[in-house]
């Protein structure tokens, strides 16, 4: 019995301290984070309504954006090598193959509409700076939403994890722990955003899972003034870059969680046969 | 050379030799612990095992760890926690195992300060275990350092810089402990020697000596009981094991520990596997960057009480900058544990809640150290800043209180001691 209050006392003092330096201190040094949004509410709705006409998207996308952007599934494969494509635009502009994959479609109408504004950065350009890529606004949404139509359907199949990865954040972020370089040489990317895009191989970590859910969807709400740009992917694609991200940074998680189970087993059973050992030896000891 | 008779078995034939037989009895079978204990007692004999535990794991590590500073972070984060074979197993077990060591160590330290196991005869086993404690902290820093993440970098920086207060040599003194003007990969290196060949060293001398040291004046018990071991072992070598006071080291006593330390296994392997964040904190997941100072800095929580006596004297007082004012508090706080049995006045040896102010004192003593824990971790700004000088001035003043208020209680107790 008093073994018993013993225990109760401690438990009581060691509970309350974890409470403290753990769950509560997270509480008060790293807010909730804001929930993904996935429509992408602030932006406008450029004309989901029209039914866009691929053919015609195909012949606007020929004209305007394979000067920058290879479409290797379409056979345009990219004028210059990344490191002169780096040194002119200070980004690797990226391949579009699975821009329809990866990209929710009122997100990317609003991007070809005005990148700087769909991705929150347009405190971060200027006449002086301006964004890499032209503004398209004087595309009817009709045209536009014949370009996001093509997309869509030359989208890929399916698409691996890693392959979400590589087209969505891999122009700016490598992943050593794949064997992912950054398309965009880590010193160009410093000089132009101000900032170097970490390695993400231990980010799974070192953020965990919610916050990446938060600050993928949109930068802003987590890093405010960040030159990260929102990305706009839906949430499908967030998720398959979320979870390469783990199988990257944390690829013996399956195995952990197998194995705990029995080692804990291991020991319920070991702590049985030392009590009816110790209750042995004490028989003849009360 | 003596006469040597064929012996019988192995056990006869080592007995010949090394005198094993007398060897086990008088460590094992015939070493007197008294019977008259709660599991808190098992916590030695834990902290022995934990210690076990964090050696073999941290040979293991040993063997893939690169202590450079463009190599450490992803030795430890690539090729152990991912390419050797069940190294994220021992890496767990080596970062949970430190943090938990150290719950152990401070249960086992309140154990003895509750009891009064510190005096009357058992002021060496105190002294001799504040000499592991002091290393063991020195061995958590140190260790704490060599992933080379971002935690290590600015915890390491921020303790270092605290040795820059020491009047007259503090800087120097600075740039000698890190081995440059900042923290860099001489600092790494060193501190690497002293993780795992120093420290552990010295931890393991100390352990030794530790345990001789409870030899003579033997273990304390629930009630702070003296009697006469010879009395008391003769019963129980005579049969009369009920009735006597003692049991023996093995099996008795043994056997009490190893059901503890199996039972609380269960609980460190859960945490190892599945609760792991409050010893391996994500911050560190990041590379150090000399550059980026993270957002809050703070120490292993096992550190944060006395951080926050440290980080509590906010403000200047008769002159006195706040920094050196924390610094002092901050050095008093380190230092005063060593000379417990000399600040407890009374020549009672009795648990706390027998001793009429003595609880009372203990008791305000833990709840200033769950206040000064926790809030050493929180932001230091509007009203934590003043709780946490307020709870340090508290510590201050419960430590240079205790020699009066257990002279009172002596002199209360006065005849009927
Ligand atoms: C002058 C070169 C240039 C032209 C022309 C151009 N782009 Fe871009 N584009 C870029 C660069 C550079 C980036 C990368 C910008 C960044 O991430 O900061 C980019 C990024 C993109 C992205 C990725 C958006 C995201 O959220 O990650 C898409 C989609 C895109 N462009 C589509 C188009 C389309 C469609 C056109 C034609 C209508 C086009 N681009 C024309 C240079 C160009
Ligand atoms: C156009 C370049 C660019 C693209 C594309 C990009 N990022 Fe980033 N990212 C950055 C930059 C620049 C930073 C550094 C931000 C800073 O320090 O303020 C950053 C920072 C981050 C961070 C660190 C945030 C933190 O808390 O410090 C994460 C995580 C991240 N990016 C994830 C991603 C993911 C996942 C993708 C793909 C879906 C992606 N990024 C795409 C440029 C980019
Ligand atoms: C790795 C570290 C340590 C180990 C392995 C260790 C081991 C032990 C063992 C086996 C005992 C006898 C059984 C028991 O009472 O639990 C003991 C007793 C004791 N230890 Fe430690 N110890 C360690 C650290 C410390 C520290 C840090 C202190 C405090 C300064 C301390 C103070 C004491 C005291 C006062 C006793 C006597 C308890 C009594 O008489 O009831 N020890 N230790």
């Amino acid at each position: 019995m008093r073994e018993f209050k013993i225990l109760v006392v401690l438990f009581a003092i060691v509970g309350f301290t974890y409470y403290g330096i753990e769950p509560y201190a997270h509480h008060i040094m790293h807010p909730e984070p804001v929930e993904a949004d996935f429509n992408f509410k602030d932006l406008k709705d450029i004309d989901s309504s029209l039914k866009g006409d691929a053919q015609n998207g195909k012949t606007l996308v020929e004209a305007n954006c394979v000067a920058c952007h290879s479409i290797e599934s379409q056979g345009h494969m990219p004028l210059m090598d990344d490191a002169t494509n780096a040194a002119s635009y200070g980004v690797v502009p990226p391949d579009l193959s699975t821009a329809g994959n990866l990209y929710n479609k009122n997100y990317l109408a609003n991007f070809i509409a005005n990148p700087a504004k769909a991705m929150h950065l347009e405190h971060k350009y200027s006449e002086t700076k301006p964004f890499p890529m032209p503004s398209y606004n004087w595309m009817t949404p009709k045209e536009i939403m014949d370009i996001v139509a093509y997309f869509e359907s030359i989208k890929a199949k399916e698409l691996t994890h890693k392959e979400s990865f590589e087209n969505a954040c891999g122009r700016c972020h490598s992943m050593a722990y794949a064997g992912i370089s950054a398309k965009t040489p880590g010193k160009v990317a410093t000089s132009h955003f101000g900032s170097t895009p970490p390695d993400l191989s231990q980010y799974i970590k070192s953020r965990g899972e919610h916050y990446l859910h938060s600050f993928i969807n949109d930068p802003q709400n987590l890093l405010k003034g960040t030159a990260m740009p929102r990305v706009g992917l839906t949430q499908e694609t967030q998720e398959d870059v979320i979870a390469f991200m783990e199988e990257t940074g944390d690829r013996k998680k399956d195995e952990r969680n197998a194995l705990g189970i029995w080692v804990i087993l291991f020991f319920v059973l070991m702590s049985g046969l030392a009590i009816a050992w110790k209750r042995e030896i004490w028989k003849d000891l009360h | 050379m003596a006469e040597f008779n064929k012996a019988e078995n192995l056990g006869e034939w080592f007995d010949q030799r090394l005198n094993t037989k007398a060897f086990w009895k008088t460590m094992m079978s015939e070493y007197w612990i008294p019977k008259d204990i709660n599991f808190l007692w098992a916590m030695g004999a834990l902290l022995a095992t934990l210690f076990g535990i964090l050696l073999i794991s941290g040979i293991f590590l040993l063997m893939y760890y690169k202590p450079d500073v463009n190599l450490a972070f992803d030795s430890v984060n690539y090729t152990i926690m991912q390419e050797v074979g069940y190294g994220w197993l021992f890496r767990h077990i080596h970062a949970v195992g430190a943090s938990i060591v150290f719950l152990v160590i401070y249960i086992h330290m309140f154990t003895g300060i509750y009891y009064g196991s510190y005096k009357k005869g058992r002021e060496m086993i105190w002294i001799s275990g504040m000499i592991i404690f002091m290393t063991f902290s020195a061995e958590g820093f140190s260790g704490y350092m060599l992933p080379w993440g971002q935690m290590s970098y600015w915890a390491a920086y921020v303790i270092t810089e605290i040795f820059g207060g020491i009047p007259f040599i503090g800087g120097d003194l600075v740039v000698w402990i890190r081995g440059n003007f900042y923290v860099s990969d001489a600092t790494l290196t060193r501190f690497f020697m002293l993780h795992v060949l120093l420290l552990p060293l010295g931890i393991l001398g100390a352990i030794v000596f530790h345990f001789y040291t409870l030899r003579f004046p033997h273990v304390n018990n629930q009630e702070g009981d003296f009697f006469d071991y010879e009395v008391e072992s003769k019963k129980f070598l005579d049969g009369n094991k009920k009735e006597s006071k003692v049991i023996n080291f093995w099996p008795g006593f043994l056997s009490k520990d190893i059901m503890v330390i199996n039972i609380f296994m269960i609980f460190f392997f859960y945490l190892v596997f599945y609760h792991y964040n409050f010893a391996m904190d994500p911050i560190n997941f990041d590379k150090a960057n000399g550059l980026k100072t993270p957002e809050h800095i703070y120490p292993e929580w096992y550190f944060l009480w006395s951080y926050e006596v440290l980080r509590g004297w906010f403000f200047s007082i008769a002159g006195i900058s706040g920094k050196d004012l924390g610094l002092m508090a901050f050095a008093f706080a380190n230092g005063i544990f060593l000379v417990m049995p000399w600040l407890d006045r009374s020549p009672t040896v009795a648990p706390a809640n027998r001793r009429p102010y003595f609880k009372i004192w203990f008791w305000l003593l833990m709840l200033d150290l769950v206040i000064l824990t926790i809030f050493g971790k929180l932001p230091p700004t509007g009203s934590n800043a003043w709780v946490g000088f307020f709870a340090s001035a508290s510590f201050l003043i419960l430590f240079i209180s205790l020699p009066f208020i257990t002279n009172m209680e002596a002199k209360k107790a006065g005849g009927k001691q």
